[in-house]
């Protein structure tokens, strides 16, 4: 076996793969001294507490006779159970309504910062990133003050314009709230595909220039691919997240009037007042995994695969 | 077996690696200095356009808007924040009298939960930026047997909503006396899949496995290899990792809310809800001036370790993003 003239060249960032699986035939266990401490850690918070779920949610507690086993009984009632469907409807929608949209203007944004035709790119990269830094509770805080009618912009919108807006209705706040996940995670996903769109060579658009290509066909078919791979990653980060809502409608709870917020207007709200207020912490337990089973499943069906594909 | 490369010290080694990423980096400074001169920066359309700038800058007013009325609204009192308008000053300027009342608001609170934020965000989110960077060193560097079925569960994992964890985490916690201690807080922190994952590439592109063959030929641990040569080459990594972990905790919400019962233990998050309940509370006074200042306090910090660290995490992000 020999090496390669010098330490490292352009080409050995290709040969690592190679290299590293030199020792195939010899049991190595010296990984195990890195990847120990988070196996460790991973098995006491990630796979004991799953498994742990999935046990309890086989038992029930009753009035005589403490916890029982059950059965299946916790998901017979999850099935029947309308305020579980309820709020389940309500964050696909929000799914199917506010990823797109946010993936879309972060695909758009990330293209405009690399087209290098901007004045100021550096100031919109990173001043479009920056509200992915602000905490779930703060954004929604000064977005609920916002929204506010009372002393809210939207107050002094209504009183110049005379219109009666009320952006915390309940036919229009899951808007409201979509349009706060939006404002948090557009940076975010932006700053991944302009990460992708980065990695081009640019000897790449050179020759593109040169066969005469216009800039709509180098987007067209240079930087679009590009950013398909990274679509995988943040489409199923995305689904996982709003199918997850909970911080923004639990902290606007008691900014928006009325019972419009309610305990089950999200699975993960449900789940919380079901184990933290109602004492149902079996029956939260088999929510919990339902919701973990529908969430996978969908990130599976949409783009798990081809992530797969590339992390080989 | 005939390679020079062998007979040289780890140090000699080092220090060709740098003067090479030295050499590299300035011909791509060349690079990119001759491309921008031939007009190829953007080959198709070199100009700068006034109309893309301002349409890109419409988007960025609405992400920065909120930021200006966060100080605009730190600066009022009480009674001008429910009065005068959103987007323009009170009548009062009253910046360090919030700043102030935010320290000293029932006895000091809000210092505390600062200082329950640095904790946690230090030993968690510091624990988890090590762990990653380890077990990504790992996946990417050694052949270990059970390496596939690692990668397997923690892909799986990701998918995993938090809200499957955080109820059985509690359950469990309360089991074992741990929760409302800051030890609730810490543990489910320590794991990043997303340090994982960008320290498992990281580490592919960065390090090269020859570096590793030399070091361990001249007989130096794993560990010792690991700190002297490894780390050094992954610094960019390391910051995305860090800083990304850094906010995940620091911004954490749903954890700190089912875990800790006692004030004494909040982080910002979880108290500065708490005052702004206060307001819909019986006999409670709105406080709304001290939320919005304590907001702002909150937000600081990192928007201030994310301006500063750019160029690393940029970087880190960019090589990240190569796999794809």
């Amino acid at each position: 076996m020999t090496f390669s003239k010098s330490a490292a060249g352009p080409a050995d960032v290709a040969n690592n793969q190679q290299s590293s699986t030199v020792n195939k035939h010899r049991r190595d266990w010296r990984g195990w001294k890195f990847m120990g401490p988070f196996a460790v850690a991973f098995l006491l918070v990630f796979i004991i507490p799953i498994i742990y779920a999935i046990y309890i949610s086989f038992f029930e507690k009753r009035m005589v006779g403490g916890t029982v086993f059950a059965g299946l009984s916790n998901y017979k009632r999850l099935f029947a159970d309308g305020h579980f469907w309820s709020s389940v409807g309500r964050v696909s929608a929000f799914t199917l309504i506010q990823a797109p949209l946010c993936l879309f203007l972060a695909a758009l944004l990330a293209l405009a910062i690399d087209s290098m035709r901007l004045h100021g790119t550096k100031f919109f990269r990173i001043s479009t990133f920056l509200p992915y830094a602000v905490p779930a509770v703060v954004s929604t805080l000064i977005w609920g003050f916002m929204y506010g009618a009372k002393y809210g912009l939207v107050g002094s919108f209504n009183s110049w314009t005379g219109l009666h807006l009320d952006l915390l209705a309940s036919n229009i706040l899951l808007v409201s709230i979509g349009n706060i996940v939006t404002w948090e995670y557009t940076g975010y996903n932006m700053l991944i595909f302009y990460s992708s769109l980065s990695t081009i060579p640019h000897s790449l658009y050179e020759a593109a220039a040169i066969d005469g290509a216009s800039e709509w066909q180098i987007v067209r078919r240079i930087k679009m691919p590009e950013l398909r791979g990274s679509l995988a990653i943040t489409v199923i980060f995305s689904i996982i997240g709003s199918f997850q809502l909970f911080n923004e409608p639990s902290i606007m709870q008691n900014m928006v009037p009325g019972n419009t917020i309610t305990s089950y207007y999200t699975p993960n709200m449900y789940a919380y007042s079901l184990s933290f207020a109602g004492n149902q912490s079996n029956y939260a337990a088999a929510l919990a995994i339902v919701m973990a089973v529908i969430t996978m499943a969908i990130a599976y069906a949409v783009q798990l695969n081809s992530l797969k594909e590339q992390m080989k | 077996m005939t390679s020079d490369i062998l007979d040289e010290s780890p140090s000699a080694i080092r220090a060709r690696e740098r003067r090479r990423a030295k050499r590299v980096a300035r011909d791509e400074r060349a690079e990119r200095k001759r491309a921008a001169k031939n007009g190829f920066s953007n080959p198709a359309n070199p100009r700068r356009s006034m109309t893309l700038t301002l349409v890109t800058g419409i988007f960025a007013l609405y992400c920065l808007f909120p930021f200006a009325y966060l100080i605009i609204n730190a600066t009022k009192t009480q009674p001008d924040f429910t009065s005068t308008f959103g987007l323009w000053f009170g009548h009062t300027f009253a910046l360090w009298d919030n700043i102030t009342t935010v320290f000293t608001y029932e006895d000091g609170i809000f210092g505390r939960w600062l200082l329950n934020t640095l904790l946690y965000v230090v030993v968690g989110a510091g624990g988890a930026t090590v762990l990653a960077i380890m077990g990504g060193y790992a996946l990417a560097k050694f052949t270990f047997p059970g390496r596939k079925a690692v990668f397997a569960v923690v892909l799986g994992s990701i998918s995993v909503p938090g809200i499957a964890l955080a109820v059985p985490q509690f359950l469990l916690f309360a089991k074992m006396g741990l929760t409302n201690t800051p030890w609730a807080m810490i543990l489910p922190s320590l794991i990043s899949p997303f340090g994982l994952y960008l320290m498992w590439i990281f580490s592919e592109q960065a390090v090269p496995t020859e570096l590793l063959e030399a070091a361990r030929v001249d007989g130096a641990g794993e560990f010792r290899t690991f700190l002297t040569i490894s780390l050094p080459l992954l610094a960019p990594g390391i910051v995305t990792t860090a800083l990304f972990a850094i906010v995940a905790t620091w911004n954490n919400y749903f954890l700190p809310l089912i875990m800790l019962k006692d004030a004494n233990w909040y982080p910002l998050t979880i108290g500065l809800n708490q005052w702004k309940n206060q307001a819909n509370t019986a006999g409670g006074h709105a406080i709304q001036n001290l939320v919005i200042t304590g907001s702002l306090i909150t937000v600081i910090p990192l928007m201030i370790a994310f301006l500063i660290l750019q160029r690393y995490w940029q970087s880190g992000l960019a090589a990240g993003a190569v796999k794809e």
